[in-house]
């Protein structure tokens, strides 16, 4: 019984320690990002910028008010939406790894940036007024849409599950990308001019993000990981295969539904925000699982957290360390791409 | 807790898979479903366990109609050890065993001592204790088999249902978790519904056979009254030699290639 005791414990308490170091990373990564840019500014600056803030005053030093301006208005809200976005896609991949059984399954594989894509391209080429509303707002309703149609597709009634299963998911997925990419080809044909603004915008950036993007996206995060949490268990239940999870008293058909749309939503408005950052919804609950096993509940804490630091690094290095700035995208894919290999070549060989 | 299934028909479609199924699985008994590929034991144990709602008829877990169950009692009520033994993550076969306890865990809770207990107790006894903390990816078929057999007992229901659940075992393993649910038939007084392909395992085990071929009972009762050649020539069109065996104490049949 001693045994049975410290064998439940050592796995909450082991979890515990990753999200308090994780914390930590965080909490450093957002500082050093801070200091660092084509502006840097010395540690000890910042941090009487950020305490003179808290007091309501500016600090004794030269070139604060610039600090402070750079700090609180341009660096602040980019590292904070950047950190969001990072755990919002984790968490997502976390979810739909787990319902489709899958783990090559990405925030992406029902076709949501697609879909987002699509939505943006038209507002884009549209030209419509009030961009900074209208793109992610366009984004946000052709993810929705795409995600609406791909569980239509899969949807029969007359099974258990609802016939939400893996290989109709995916494959209903599949086909509604492929539709929606020859559209996006399409839409860039006619764009003209505007071609150019489509195709940036997919490769996603975290540029010249403002707080009203970090509570958008910080709300969306945190009612999507309540939700995720909260059906933790049951995901853990859909592993054993939906008839023995059934026989558990899991009800599939609505814990399915619920984690597809509370995974796709995040990844929609992550999409509608920073345009398409591949890799990390892939990547992230992959890296994860080896420190903190399948369990769903370590799994989506950990994940939330290491999503935070790892696009939050990645974008550190295209704004600051970079001599010109690359669209995130670009990178998240080139150093996760190799990365991912490494570890799908590594699981081959054991 | 007895079964009773009244009138019951399923279809896929317009493809009927089950016709007019009536019959009764008595508590404290050990009853086994054999019939060839195809015909529809494995959905009979679907529509006993709940997972598919039949398009006709009624299924009475006791006294009561398995629509008006709540899932979670439905839980507390049937075990299944399904067909299909994969999982796909890599818990700990320790982990695997404790989802058994998941009817009876609140939600945000985490399993007490008497759900890690029984957990323990259940490794023990179908002797899988030294797998505890391997990663039931890595296990072969026959211990994946062990694993899911667990988690079914550590659900602690008075109704087990097994699909095929020996079918990857090797014949000590098989025989072990035999006579452990032989004995919680007779000393706990559960119900066991197994799909058997092994005529002879179903002969010397259990208490009653349903012969079931293309969606519909075609023989059903004690099992020395069915176990006939008879029944077994009609049901799979196979010729065999029906006796009474001494060592096994049981009706067995033997084939030769015709």
């Amino acid at each position: 019984m001693e045994a049975s005791m410290t064998g439940a414990t050592e796995g909450s308490g082991k979890t515990r320690i990753w999200v308090l170091s994780f914390i930590c990373i965080l909490s450093l990564m957002i500082m050093v990002s801070l200091s660092m840019g084509f502006l840097s500014i010395p540690m000890k600056d910042m941090l009487s910028v950020i305490a003179s803030k808290i007091n309501g005053s500016l600090p004794d030093i030269a070139m604060a008010e610039t600090y402070a301006a750079v700090i609180f208005d341009v660096r602040l809200p980019r590292i904070l939406t950047c950190a969001a976005v990072g755990a919002a896609l984790s968490v997502s991949g976390v979810l739909f790894q787990g319902i489709l059984l899958n783990p090559l399954a990405d925030p992406y594989t029902l076709g949501v940036s697609a879909g987002a894509a699509f939505g943006a391209s038209i507002a884009i080429l549209l030209n419509l007024s009030a961009t900074y509303v209208s793109i992610p707002l366009f984004a946000f309703m052709g993810a929705g849409a795409t995600l609406f149609f791909v569980v239509f597709l899969s949807w029969s009634p007359r099974q258990r599950s609802g016939g939400l299963s893996s290989n109709n998911l995916i494959l209903s997925g599949i086909i509604v990308a492929a539709i929606l990419s020859a559209g996006i080809s399409f839409l860039k044909f006619i764009a003209n001019e505007q071609v150019s603004v489509i195709i940036f915008w997919l490769m996603g950036s975290f540029a010249s993000k403002t707080w009203a993007n970090f509570w958008v996206v910080l709300a969306f995060l945190i009612f999507g990981f309540s939700i995720a949490l909260y059906y933790a268990r049951d995901l853990n239940l859909i592993s054993l295969g939906d008839r023995s999870a059934a026989s558990l008293g899991v009800n599939l058909k609505k814990v399915t539904i619920i984690l597809l749309v509370t995974g796709s939503m995040l990844a929609a408005v992550c999409v509608s925000i920073s345009g398409i950052i591949g890799f990390v919804g892939l990547l992230v609950p992959h890296m994860v699982r080896f420190i903190t096993g399948p369990d769903n509940r370590r799994l989506l804490p950990v994940s939330l957290l290491a999503g935070a630091v790892l696009l939050l690094v990645a974008d550190t290095i295209t704004r600051a360390v970079l001599p010109n700035e690359i669209p995130i995208g670009i990178l998240t894919a080139l150093t996760g791409g190799p990365v991912f290999c490494w570890i799908f070549k590594q699981s081959r060989m054991s | 807790m007895s079964i009773s299934i009244q009138n019951t028909g399923f279809s896929y479609g317009d493809t009927p898979i089950l016709r007019d199924i009536n019959c009764d699985f008595q508590t404290g008994g050990f009853h086994s479903i054999i019939g060839p590929n195809g015909s529809g034991k494995t959905t009979l144990l679907d529509i006993i366990s709940g997972f598919l709602p039949p398009d006709r008829g009624h299924v009475l877990v006791g006294e009561i109609p398995i629509k008006k169950l709540g899932k979670r009692d439905l839980a507390k009520s049937i075990a299944l050890v399904s067909q299909n033994y994969a999982v796909n993550f890599p818990f700990t076969v320790r982990e695997v065993v404790l989802m058994g306890r998941h009817p009876y865990i609140d939600r945000f809770s985490n399993p007490g001592i008497q759900d890690l207990d029984m957990a323990d107790k259940i490794m023990d006894q179908t002797g899988i204790s030294h797998l505890r903390q391997r990663k039931i990816t890595e296990l072969s078929g026959g211990e994946k088999q062990r694993c899911i057999f667990a988690r079914a007992l550590c659900q602690d229901t008075p109704v087990l249902l097994l699909d095929e659940a020996f079918s990857n075992m090797d014949i000590r393993h098989t025989l072990h978790l035999l006579g452990l649910l032989k004995e919680q038939v007779q000393k706990a007084k559960k119900t066991v519904i197994a799909v058997l392909h092994d005529l002879n395992l179903a002969s010397a085990w259990s208490d009653s056979l349903v012969f079931l071929k293309k969606g519909q009972i075609l023989a059903k009762g004690q099992t020395a009254e069915v176990f006939t050649r008879e029944n077994i020539r009609t049901v799979f069109n196979v010729d065999a030699k029906v006796e009474f065996n001494d060592y096994t104490q049981a009706k067995q049949a033997y084939f030769k290639a015709s």
